[in-house]
């Protein structure tokens, strides 16, 4: 198949395009999620976006809870920014950062105010935003505007045998194009750790992956229990017949086809060396990995699954794929891309790649994915440990 | 072409993945391996559902289980060939 050269975008101010044309409002803190989401509630086309934390945070998990919301503000799927907080600090940080992309951004706070007069407030502002992005037209825009992420969940044996290798094809095959590609899941490569390290670019992209992998193999053998035989493999992936951790990791790891990795990335951290593969250090759980690489300034997700994971992500459409032709049978409301037939032969693993391209370039210029026809809109913030 | 019942990732693997609904005793089952597009027959001992493994030959306690051409874990009670590898035979090494 000859890849199209481009997509229908939205260009913004700062250069990069985007999938999707999301006015949002940002919520800093937890207490000020009930303001958030009565302005999406009053104002059409726009999206609240609550989650569980923002407050008395320090340290590195402060500075990860920054990143993250200034991160989710600046993805070009975003054309504009509301940012509400208890107090004025922590919220005009955030306004100021995002505000470097040159998209309309505006913050509130509340401390002295009250919801209701700042929901008020807010909504005008919104209701502003919300007609503004609404003229906003799709233009062409390069392959290299794309910025993929990928993650797997509710893997099978499915997922390392079809499903991650049709992604691994996918990304042989727009690598070539300057497309940003990222992988995460530092703890599901737990037995391919030595494997994966050698597919660093360069000796320093691999000591990065090995202390990354280390530190985080540190916390569990310190902090957690010598044992994650709950979790690692999980119960679904046992159904699906994957037995241990490290079967789990070779199959995770055909994510990413044949392309070594640039560069390692701290979670929701932006890629600053150029198109190509990145291995950002993200949890494993689905919600919080693309949550983080949506705030590292990723615009489209590709998530295989074997026993059909659901999730979705309000700002980065995630696509789904499964080979398992139960699940695509028993869940197809959720799976966007059914690539069962390469289990059977009728398929090979350069024509779901193929398929799977299309799909990407479907959404990419606006076709709704599963995930975001059933509103699904997980945003998860990676919290590192407990606040003070 | 004759219908895959197994597949087996690389040449080295001692273990297969069933890819049908699911394969009955005494079953006389097709394999292909992917990474030389050879295939091979083995008959099952146990019924083995869609998704999981079966030995490709005998393996005792203590013998690596090699899937993807890698270390995948360890054997922790004796398996026969054509048997189910899962939990109940096959632990992992790293913890």
């Amino acid at each position: 198949m000859e890849i199209p050269k481009s997509f229908l975008g939205y260009k913004r101010e700062n250069g990069r395009a985007g999938t999707r044309n999301h006015v949002i409002i940002l919520p800093v803190d937890d207490i000020s999620n009930a303001c958030a989401e009565a302005v999406a509630n009053n104002i059409k086309g726009t999206v609240a976006l609550p989650h569980s934390y923002g407050r008395l945070q320090f340290g590195a998990d402060l500075e990860l809870h920054f990143r993250t919301m200034i991160g989710t503000g600046k993805n070009p799927n975003v054309a504009a920014v509301i940012v509400i907080g208890i107090e004025p600090k922590w919220t005009k940080r955030i306004v100021d950062a995002i505000a470097t992309t040159g998209k309309p951004v505006e913050g509130f706070s509340i401390e002295g105010v009250g919801d209701i007069d700042t929901i008020a407030k807010v909504s005008k502002k919104a209701q502003e935003f919300s007609m503004w992005a609404s003229e906003k037209q799709r233009e062409e825009c390069p392959m290299s505007d794309l910025w993929i992420s990928v993650k797997c969940g509710e893997s099978d044996t499915t997922s390392g045998l079809a499903s991650n290798p049709t992604v691994g094809n996918l990304m042989d095959k727009l690598e070539p194009l300057g497309v940003h590609l990222c992988f995460g899941e530092t703890s599901e490569l737990t037995g391919a750790e030595t494997v994966c390290e050698k597919r660093g670019k360069t000796p320093e992209a691999q000591a990065k992956f090995k202390k990354t992998w280390n530190d985080y193999n540190d916390f569990i053998l310190k902090e957690a229990t010598d044992d994650l035989s709950e979790s690692q493999p999980t119960a679904g992936n046992i159904a699906g017949g994957l037995t241990t951790i490290e079967e789990k990791a070779f199959g995770n790891f055909q994510k990413i086809g044949g392309c070594q990795f640039i560069d390692v990335l701290e979670p929701a951290e932006e890629p600053t060396k150029g198109a190509g593969l990145y291995f950002m250090d993200t949890s494993s759980a689905a919600a919080e990995c693309v949550t983080l690489q949506a705030a590292g300034g990723f615009n489209i997700h590709l998530f295989p699954t074997g026993q059909g994971n659901i999730i979705g992500n309000p700002i980065e459409p995630v696509i789904k794929l499964t080979a398992n032709p139960l699940t695509a049978k028993t869940m197809s409301e959720h799976i966007d891309v059914d690539v069962s037939k390469i289990l059977s032969r009728e398929m090979n693993l350069s024509q779901a790649g193929d398929e799977l391209i299309k799909s990407t370039l479907r959404v990419a210029n606006g076709r709704l994915t599963c995930a975001e026809a059933l509103g699904h809109k997980e945003f998860v913030m990676t919290k590192l440990y407990r606040s003070a | 072409m004759s219908n895959t019942d197994i597949i087996i990732h690389d040449e080295k693997d001692n273990v297969g993945v069933v890819v049908i609904e699911k394969i009955t005793p005494n079953q006389d089952c097709n394999c292909w391996i992917m990474e030389n597009d050879k295939s091979v027959l083995i008959q099952s001992k146990d019924e083995i559902h869609l998704g999981h493994k079966i030995a490709m030959v005998d393996l005792n306690e203590g013998d690596t289980i090699l899937k993807y051409g890698h270390d995948i874990g360890k054997v922790v009670k004796n398996i026969k060939k054509g048997e189910h590898v899962h939990v109940h035979n096959v632990k992992t090494k790293k913890w």
